[in-house]
């Protein structure tokens, strides 16, 4: 039973790491990206080769170091696939992006599926299980951390003035072009560090495990959780992991829980299209409930 | 009568200028000039590629043929936001302002090019992000301040009553420190009590932060109080210039207003369905 619970935490730290490095790029800068999957699986990937084909022997030696090492790497090569990915993607906007980034995303999962280093179709056995809950929210903590501070710095202003208005962020001197490259590859980044812990947790890669509906439902995590605000996307991770297994408590909902999941997000959505932290900002009957919360510096449901 | 001092070089520089999109010539064969300190006025009946030259002058389109020479370099070509940087910052005829972001944080999007820290110094926040974006904020504060916009800092620019806002828009512009400023109609919407407010702001920021003003502005009375030259554009072709007793009188431009043949073709046109293109 602990080692259930401990498995639904790390996903949900995982889950954090991919929602706000998300939000990144959705959420602040205004690009909307359905490709998140992509960079996640080069993540995962790459620093499940780093500590299995690579160094198995060092890493055996010293796991927390080879984890560490193997989620640089992966935060290395994800940023350079984000770039690459990026510069002639974001010459595109709106929905064109979104579909751009969609068929970026799946072209990497199928390069996957067919490079044989990485085990193709038969996927990648034999990771070493090195992620830790203490690792989870170290990844996590950091990625907060170190995202909250670029969106609260100059650069941050930049990257959020093009998601208000394209033309006029020009008009003030913001290389949008830039931004919204820099932007694009930190979101990559951290979603491979996401990839590394990922790896390193399910001691088993396939590229199955990075189909288009992961896009999705990171997706979901930040429009769930309210676009463009940190604690949204927390939010929106925490619901989207524990929800369904929750909802397997009941043994007949158990066997529609995925049927009852998508209702209940229907429901929010409905309810709450500003996301749930879109609540907080309306004066609704619920923001007498959560009046204390609200009186936290910052915590607001206003893009940050 | 005052003519353009023709022994200075002009800050910016206009001529050819031509674009087209498709068949349609939107500006044709423009020559503008712009003086250190002048508040030059640009009109035009509505279509008549004013806008299409500001979006030319600074970067949002590229011309098909032509030359802008601003503060002594050509900036045909340029990105929007090299122009920004070369020192032409403007306005913009629908309101454009960050609106989910506060006033405060509009202008310090334009402060951006001023920061003293690098990305690391931010994103570790090292001492110096912390002195640097209280320079920063310092600086936008007083920028404000020069415009009585201090005490809606922290509001949303989405809350702003709309006179706040173009003036939150000019403030932004502002802050870029540039030489010339280009207003796209800022009067537009305005009341005449808030029109006469603004041209006593515009003639003051003009002082205040030495700048040449390059004004598109659809309500005359306005544009005949405080510009020195005015152009007139029609159907992209510049049809007039002069000062604003010569833009007065000139046949071209009443004509460009009310339509060639004068009143009885006016009436007629206004009989027929108001096609009239003034």
């Amino acid at each position: 039973m602990i080692e259930y619970f401990g498995q639904i935490f790390v996903l949900f730290g995982i889950n954090v790491i991919l929602a706000s490095s998300l939000n990144v790029i959705n959420g602040y800068c205004g690009l909307f990206s359905l490709g998140h999957a992509g960079f996640f699986a080069v993540g995962a990937y790459s620093s499940a080769a780093f500590t299995t084909l690579i160094a198995p022997e060092w890493t055996a030696q010293s796991p927390h170091l080879a984890l560490l090492v193997s989620s640089l790497i992966a935060m290395g090569t994800a940023g350079i696939a984000g770039l690459a990915v990026g510069i002639p993607c974001l010459r595109l906007t709106g929905d064109y992006l979104a579909i751009a980034t969609v068929g970026f995303g799946e072209i990497i999962r199928i390069v996957f599926l067919n490079m044989d280093v990485v085990g193709a179709s038969r996927g990648m056995p034999g990771i070493p299980r090195l992620t830790t809950i203490p690792w989870v929210i170290v990844g996590a903590a950091f990625t907060l951390i170190i995202l909250n501070n670029l969106i609260k710095s100059s650069f941050g202003r930049c990257i959020k003035s093009i998601r208000e208005d394209e033309i006029a962020a020009q008009a003030m001197g913001v290389n949008v072009r830039f931004y919204k490259t820099f932007s694009f590859v930190v979101g990559s980044l951290f979603a491979g560090l996401a990839g590394s812990l990922f790896a390193h947790n399910q001691e088993f890669l396939h590229p199955s495990n990075f189909v288009f509906m992961i896009s999705v439902s990171v997706l979901l995590m930040i429009v769930l959780g309210g676009l463009g605000s940190q604690k949204g996307a927390v939010l929106g991770a925490f619901i989207v992991t524990l929800l369904p297994e929750l909802l397997r408590l009941n043994e007949f909902v158990s066997q529609i829980r995925m049927l009852v999941f998508g209702l209940i997000m229907i429901l929010v959505m409905l309810v709450f299209p500003e996301g749930l932290l879109g609540l907080l900002k309306k004066g609704s009957l619920k923001n007498k409930f959560f009046k204390k919360a609200k009186n936290e510096p910052g915590f607001s449901g206003a893009p940050l | 009568m005052s003519t353009p001092p023709k022994d200075k070089k002009p800050l910016l520089s206009v001529r050819d200028l031509t674009i087209r999109f498709g068949g349609l010539v939107a500006v044709n064969n423009l020559k503008l000039d712009v003086f250190d300190g002048e508040l030059v006025g640009l009109i035009g009946p509505n279509g008549a590629g004013k806008t299409t030259c500001f979006n030319m002058l600074t970067g949002v389109y590229s011309p098909t043929s032509g030359q802008i020479v601003f503060a002594g370099r050509s900036i045909v070509g340029l990105g929007p936001h090299k122009i920004s940087a070369a020192g032409a910052a403007r306005t913009f005829q629908n309101i454009r302002l960050f609106k989910e972001m506060t006033v405060l944080e509009n202008i310090m999007v334009s402060l951006h090019a001023r920061r003293n820290y690098n990305l690391a110094t931010a994103l570790l926040r090292l001492p110096r992000f912390f002195s640097q974006e209280k320079v920063l904020r310092s600086e936008a504060l007083n920028i404000l301040g020069n415009l009585g916009l201090e005490a809606r800092a922290e509001t949303y620019a989405k809350n702003l009553p709309y006179g706040d806002q173009r003036k939150v828009e000019i403030a932004r512009a502002l802050a870029t420190k540039p030489k010339l400023l280009l207003l796209d109609e800022p009067a537009a919407g305005m009341n005449p009590i808030e029109t006469a407010q603004l041209s006593g702001f515009i003639q003051e920021i003009r002082k205040k932060f030495s700048l040449s003003v390059l004004l598109i502005e659809h309500d005359m009375s306005l544009v005949m109080k405080i510009c020195e030259r005015i152009y007139v554009l029609d159907y992209g072709e510049l049809i007039a210039e002069g000062t604003p007793s010569q833009i007065k009188s000139n046949k071209r431009v009443i004509e460009a207003y009310l339509g060639g043949g004068g009143l009885e073709k006016l009436s007629q046109e206004k009989n027929t369905a108001g096609g009239a293109h003034a």
